[in-house]
């Protein structure tokens, strides 16, 4: 199982070691640093290196290496898994993970870790019960700094059959919460057609109910949803027989679902971009213009657009006038970077000019990537509804809630 | 404030401080003491010299406080195991605390403690806390059995801490026995042959109902479980599938991935007749797709397990092309493996949108993913032929790039486009050669040599191109070298005239002024074929080339099966079996999947073939590697190292021991037949009593009358052993001859050829009388039978058992040797009935020490055919009496090195025969 943990900053240094084993000496890390010197990025380090007597399997997050050790076979995914499982927590308790934040509440990171796995064995890893155990700093408790952030509580939601759920939980607001959010990962060509679309779904809960709730959740066009992964807490069974989401929900928030529209579903596309981007072999400038425009949106408002850019290496600078909306462009990273805000299909949003390139040189032969970030408001983009949500076992009665939002994942458009 | 005061530092000395507030009689002062020694351990500082301090407050009530205290004896108790004994009253104590937060953490925390003296107190609480009435405390503790097995694996045994552990696999509450699994797997894998995990039915069951109710990470710990058990038959199989399909939809990618190596399994027991067998493979797809949504981590190692399910079952994603295209910031590693699959699901239907994308990431800025697309535009020409013309043309447009490394690539691949498709795009040559000189890489540089040799006919100014190489000749690599040799050669066989000059430098730069073993032997081999005989040498180098095939990156289906049990673990990450990586001394148990159950078989459909792989194609395509001996003198790109050595001069001077016994029965003469006397009879009383029981086992009709007793074949050598070469056989004789009937199954993806067998010494001078025959290139999922003449005039040795034969076995891949007893009777000469006076006389003169005794039960024959049956054998009845009742048979035989065995067999009616033997030479 897991042995042990270093957490390990940009520049390479350790700033936290946990062993759940016997202890591993940190200069295994030296394999670890090898790789991260030969991949030129730091997202491009592999996540599984081998070592003569361990094994690394690393994630990169908040530009933090979260590097496991292990000894013996393990499931790779398991440890995965459970590495991206500790940034979430951390994330829960403090807001935000970065180093200075792990090292303000090096103790309260230290206790989590140690009641998340018990000699590399997950121990307790859902968020609520950990906090039952170990209280996350508050701001009361880090200006007294009397109370203990340890709880002296026995975790009974592990026991029973609900294990998700604490119990006595009471409110004097019940409400429900329900967010769906699409993302679209999409390749769109040089010509304007899809070469692949596809849709990342999620149903997002923030249920705040007294006692015991039993919930049933239902869908307008469930034949949607064929490809879903659930929140342990719903009950598969009905499921599969009934097509309805049935479930005693966590305390607080949590991902009831998430879901795969795939690439063989048509997948609307809201958003179109024109381009003509063009580099002359003779003159040392070229032209350069885009611009956005709605296409399916079902009548809804695109905004918090952002055009991103890899410009060639060859371009020197950009000179760009937009017609509304600011840009940057970095003369170092060749990084072009556009934020449209509101698409008005009245008067769509372009941004044109000249980019001056090296001279001399010949012209770049890679056309740059365009990636691009948006948000739908009150939409799915895939079509699925709600029906109904309904409330048994608790005699009150909840508001309720329902959300909609699509926005652009891994959206590309090549030119 | 936060916890990053407890990192200031004073000038007084951090340790002295904290030791006067350790023992202060405040109680928050003392927490916020331990508090600073644990900030100060975590980022590594030593804070060991507090210990007696820290233990000193372990005694309190406040549960904070004793969880600091009990993180910090985990992480110094084993530099002061002295003072550690210390804790042990207080944990024993905790273990019986009436809140079980406390028992729990009070077992979790001494099994941390990694000392010695401590783990024999540590016995009882745990015991107690195994049995406890509290789950969350049973669970704890299976957890302690497994680390106290990692610290003395001995004392958990002797304790029976074990059984007590297989015992909670069957408890009430699911979390238990997940932990129960999962403690068991961990000690299991240290002990893999201790069988603790031995699943049947009713466990199973147990295991299935816990499965729903348990942690996500217990989930993954029992379907790992689940997967190392084989179902008894497709019925079972079929319900086990139906109760995990549901974890294919958990958040958990862990999950997923662990419930699609328990299904890719066990539907290997099921008939792809069932209906079951289709929605199975339907259900597959989809969450194999969405772990593609996942981080990048994630997606990683889902890659690397889709990868092999792609190959073990091309149709699960055939229709999913498109989630494995490449999006331009995917991390380096997923962008490569995409890439693989993609070319592995590539097939007519959609090669048209695959060409579009590969040519697409062609122009990308990261160097080694442009050139691994370039080289799979060339896999996709040869693995989908209608595409080979578009594959191409996109191939030229990429060297009109001229970008460096792009061109190098091309030029590589083109290459093998030209030995897949002969005669059909050779028109690009000219294009080619424009860009002779960009390529520094020596791999583009051989192959562009290659291309100039091999169509040395079509290029005006081939010698002119080829002496320009020539020049740094010392400077190239060795793969260069030898390959400009051979592209020279070839130049020379086809334009004798005007090359002469450039043939003879070339081999004397090779053989003269070289110091490399390989590049001096072809030089010296081309030389002597030239001068000696140019017909011949034109019909060598020139000889025509096999065709090379598209799939030669896939894994060989025995190592690919044994990957699809591993699904989800380190060896699917590394494609390499556990074996191969997991540090020695483990012994790691080799898995297999599941037969199908013969019940309702079906012969395998058609569309199961890999797409893109009509078994038509396969006798006549092999590996482009390069390594195969037909290739060494024509073409070599691959490392000069790879092939093996030449053929013939192996077989006469190679493995000393095994062939030298050809050398002995050339000076001994043919008639070398001279047994040492003294050993043979001693024990050949063993062998014999068991190669008779063989012939009386005739009785359930497997052998002929007419001839003697044929076992049936058993696999002698396995195909794993020998590079998928599997061999079976058996030995027969039939009217004084012996021989060898083999059956040779190629299960490799490469034709074989060039057999040749060879025996050791053995006790009877067994020889091969014939040379292996094997007419035609065994293919790859070919079997041959053949008969081997033996004869027994080969040199003799004692071998133990007695009849005992090690050969060894040639092709061109390898040698490989194996070892078989052969049944005795097949040594029974046909004259070896005695005359009955000389039968009587020997008999008395048979000294006790060569007498033998045995028994052989449940023969239902009567004597006639007892004696007609062991006669078919060449054993005879010499003579025959009944005495009270009870049938004797005298029988003798003779081996084929002249000693005489003779018998007396006693057959009690309705009864066991009872046999008596003597031995005579």
């Amino acid at each position: 199982m897991i042995h042990s943990l270093f957490l390990i900053n940009s520049s390479g240094d350790i700033f936290l070691e946990k062993h759940w084993k016997s202890v591993v000496s940190r200069s295994v890390c030296d394999y670890f640093f090898e790789a991260q010197e030969r991949a030129t990025e730091a997202e491009n380090v592999p996540p599984v290196i081998p070592t003569p007597h361990h094994y690394l399997l690393s994630v990169y997050r908040h530009k933090i290496f979260f590097v496991a050790v292990i000894q013996t076979e393990v499931p790779p995914l398991f440890v995965i898994e459970f590495l991206h499982r500790v940034v979430d927590t951390f994330q829960d308790y403090f807001g935000v993970c970065s180093e200075p934040v792990i090292k303000d509440n090096v103790v309260v990171v230290y206790e989590v870790l140690e009641e998340m796995l018990d000699n590399g064995f997950p121990l307790a890893t859902e968020s609520n019960i950990l906090k039952e155990l170990i209280k996350p700093p508050t701001i009361l408790r880090t200006v007294v700094n009397r109370s203990t952030n340890v709880g002296d509580q026995l975790p009974t939601g592990q026991l029973s059959v609900v294990p998700w759920r604490r119990t006595g939980v009471k409110y004097t607001n019940n409400e429900a919460y329900f967010d769906v959010i699409e993302e679209i990962d999409a390749i769109i060509d040089k010509s304007g057609s899809t070469i692949t679309a596809e849709i990342q779904g999620v149903i997002d809960a923030c249920v705040k109910l007294t006692g015991m709730p039993d919930l049933t959740l239902s869908f307008m066009n469930p034949r949607l949803l064929d490809d879903v992964s659930f929140h342990p807490c719903v009950r598969f069974k009905r499921w599969e027989s009934e097509r309805i989401l049935s479930f005693i929900p966590p305390d607080g928030n949590f991902r009831l679902l998430s879901y795969h529209v795939s690439a063989q579903n048509l997948v609307a596309i809201p958003v179109y971009v024109k381009h003509n981007i063009s580099f002359r072999d003779s003159s040392s400038l070229g032209r350069f213009e885009i611009t956005v425009g709605p296409k399916q949106t079902m009548g809804k408002t695109i905004e918090g657009v952002i055009v991103t850019s890899q410009m060639p290496k060859g371009v020197l600078n950009m000179s760009l006038t937009p017609s509304q909306g600011t840009h940057t462009f970095d003369p170092v990273t060749k990084m072009l970077s556009w934020d449209v805000g509101k698409i008005n299909p009245q008067k769509l949003p372009s941004l044109k000019g000249t980019m001056s390139l090296q001279a001399g040189a010949s012209k770049p032969d890679e056309n740059p990537t365009i990636n691009l970030h948006f948000k739908i408001q009150q939409l799915a983009i895939s079509g699925l509804k709600v029906n109904r949500l309904d409330m048994y076992g608790e005699k009150y009665k909840p508001f309720k809630g329902i959300k909609y939002m699509t926005k652009a994942g891994k959206f590309q458009v090549r030119t | 404030m936060t916890d990053s005061k407890y990192f200031t530092t004073t000038k007084k000395g951090e340790i002295f401080e904290l030791k006067a507030e350790l023992n202060s009689d405040k109680k928050e002062k003392k927490k916020e003491a331990v508090k600073k020694v644990i900030a100060s351990m975590t980022v590594g500082k030593d804070v060991s010299a507090l210990f007696p301090d820290v233990v000193n407050c372990m005694q309190t009530d406040n549960l904070e406080l004793k969880k600091l205290v009990y993180l910090y004896l985990m992480n110094y108790a084993k530099s002061q195991p002295d003072m550690a004994i210390m804790a042990v009253n207080t944990f024993v104590k905790d273990c019986e605390d009436p809140n079980p937060l406390i028992r729990a953490l009070a077992v979790r925390t001494m099994g941390c403690i990694r000392v010695d003296k401590i783990t024999e107190y540590l016995c009882e609480p745990l015991r107690k806390c195994l049995k406890d009435e509290d789950p969350y405390v049973r669970k704890t503790a299976a957890v302690c059995v497994a680390k106290l097995h990692d610290i003395n694996a001995q004392l958990v045994e002797d304790q029976g801490f074990l059984d007590t552990l297989k015992d909670l696999i069957s408890d009430s509450n699911p979390m238990v026995v997940a932990n129960a699994v999962a403690a068991l797997s961990e000690i299991a894998e240290s002990h893999p042959s201790s069988n603790l995990l031995d699943l049947n039915p009713q466990s199973i069951n147990k295991l299935l109902t816990a499965l729903n109710e348990c942690t996500e990470w217990g989930q993954i710990f029992i379907l790992d479980c689940l997967a190392n058990y084989t179902p008894k038959d497709d019925r079972e199989a079929q319900s086990i599938c139906e109760r995990v399909t549901p974890r294919l939809s958990h958040a958990n990618s862990a999950v997923v991935l662990s419930a699609v190596k328990v299904l890719m399994k066990f539907m290997e027991m099921l008939s792809k007749d069932l209906d079951y067998y289709g929605t199975l493979l339907k259900k597959l797809a989809p969450p194999l797709v969405t772990l593609l949504s996942a981080e990048p981590e994630l997606q990683y190692v889902a890659l690397r397990n889709i990868n092999l399910i792609v190959q073990k079952r091309p149709e699960i994603l055939k229709h999913e092309m498109k989630v494995f295209f490449v999006k331009y910031n995917d991390p380096i590693y997923v962008k490569l493996e995409k890439l693989d699959i993609m070319i592995r699901l590539a097939s007519q239907a959609n090669i048209a949108q695959v060409l579009a994308e590969l040519k697409e990431y062609a122009t990308e800025v990261d160097v080694d993913f442009v050139r691994k697309a370039v080289r799979a535009i060339g896999r996709c020409a040869i693995k989908v032929e209608q595409s080979a013309e578009r594959c191409v043309s996109t191939l030229l447009d990429l060297i009109q790039t001229k970008v460096n490394y792009v061109v190098q690539e091309a030029i590589v691949v083109i290459k093998d486009i030209f030995r897949k498709y002969p005669n059909k795009y050779e028109s690009v040559i000219a294009t080619l050669c424009e860009n002779l000189d960009s390529l520094d890489e020596p791999e583009a540089r051989a192959a562009m040599i290659w291309i100039v040799g091999e169509y040395a006919e079509r290029i005006d100014n081939a010698d002119e191109l080829l002496e320009s190489f020539l020049e740094g000749f010392h400077d190239e690599s060795t793969q260069v070298q030898l390959q400009l040799l051979t592209a020279i050669v070839k130049l020379f066989l086809k334009k004798p005239t005007e090359t002469q000059e450039l043939v003879q430098q070339v081999l004397s730069l090779a053989t003269q002024d070289s110091d490399n073993p390989d590049l001096r032997d072809r030089g010296y081999i081309y030389w002597r074929l030239l001068s000696t005989d140019p017909v011949a040498a034109k019909e060598v180098v020139l000889a025509e080339k096999p065709l090379i095939s598209e799939e030669t990156d896939l894994i060989e289906p025995t190592l690919l099966d044994e990957l699809i049990c591993y699904i989800g673990t380190l060896a699917s990450v590394y494609h390499k079996p556990p074996s191969a990586f997991v540090e020695g001394g483990r012994g790691v148990v080799h898995k297999s999947l599941p037969p199908r159950t013969a019940s309702n078989e079906s012969t395998e459909s058609p569309e199961t073939a890999p797409a893109g792989a009509p078994s038509g194609e396969q006798p006549d395509v092999i590996p482009t590697q390069g390594d195969l001996l037909g290739d060494l003198l024509n073409l070599d790109l691959g490392p000069p190292v790879s092939g093996p050595p030449l053929a013939t001069s192996s077989v006469q001077m190679g493995a000393v021991d095994l062939l030298g016994g050809g050398l002995d029965s050339l000076i001994g003469g043919p008639n070398f037949v001279a047994p040492p006397a003294a050993a043979v009879p001693a024990n050949l009383g063993a062998t014999m009593g068991s190669g008779l029981s063989d012939l009386f086992d005739l009785t359930s009709g497997v052998g002929t009358l007419s001839g003697s007793y044929v076992a049936p074949k058993a696999v002698w050598l396995p195909a794993m052993k020998a590079k998928g070469l599997e061999i079976s056989g058996t030995f027969t004789r039939q009217v004084g001859s012996i021989s060898m009937d083999l059956q040779l199954t190629n299960k490799a993806l490469q034709v074989m050829t060039d057999f040749a067998i060879q025996f050791n010494r053995n006790s009877f001078g067994l020889a091969p009388a014939a040379p292996l025959q094997v007419h035609a290139p065994l293919s790859p999922n070919q079997t041959v039978e053949i008969s081997l003449p033996l004869n027994t005039v080969g040199s003799v040795m004692k071998m133990e058992p007695l009849n005992n034969l090690q050969v060894a076995v040639k092709n061109n891949i390898d040698v490989f040797y194996f070892s078989t007893l052969y049944p005795l009777h097949i040594l029974f000469v046909e004259d070896g009935k005695m005359d009955r006076q000389m039968f009587l006389a020997t008999w008395k003169d048979i000294p006790n020490e060569n007498e033998a005794q045995f028994q052989i039960r449940d023969c239902p024959l009567n004597a006639e055919a007892v004696s007609s049956r062991l006669q078919s054998s060449n054993i005879f009845t010499v003579a025959k009496r009944n005495v009270e009742g009870q049938d004797m048979l005298y029988q003798s035989l003779k081996l084929t090195n002249g000693i005489w065995v003779l018998a007396e067999l006693r057959i009690q009616p309705g009864n066991p025969s009872f046999t008596e033997y003597s031995v005579h030479d």
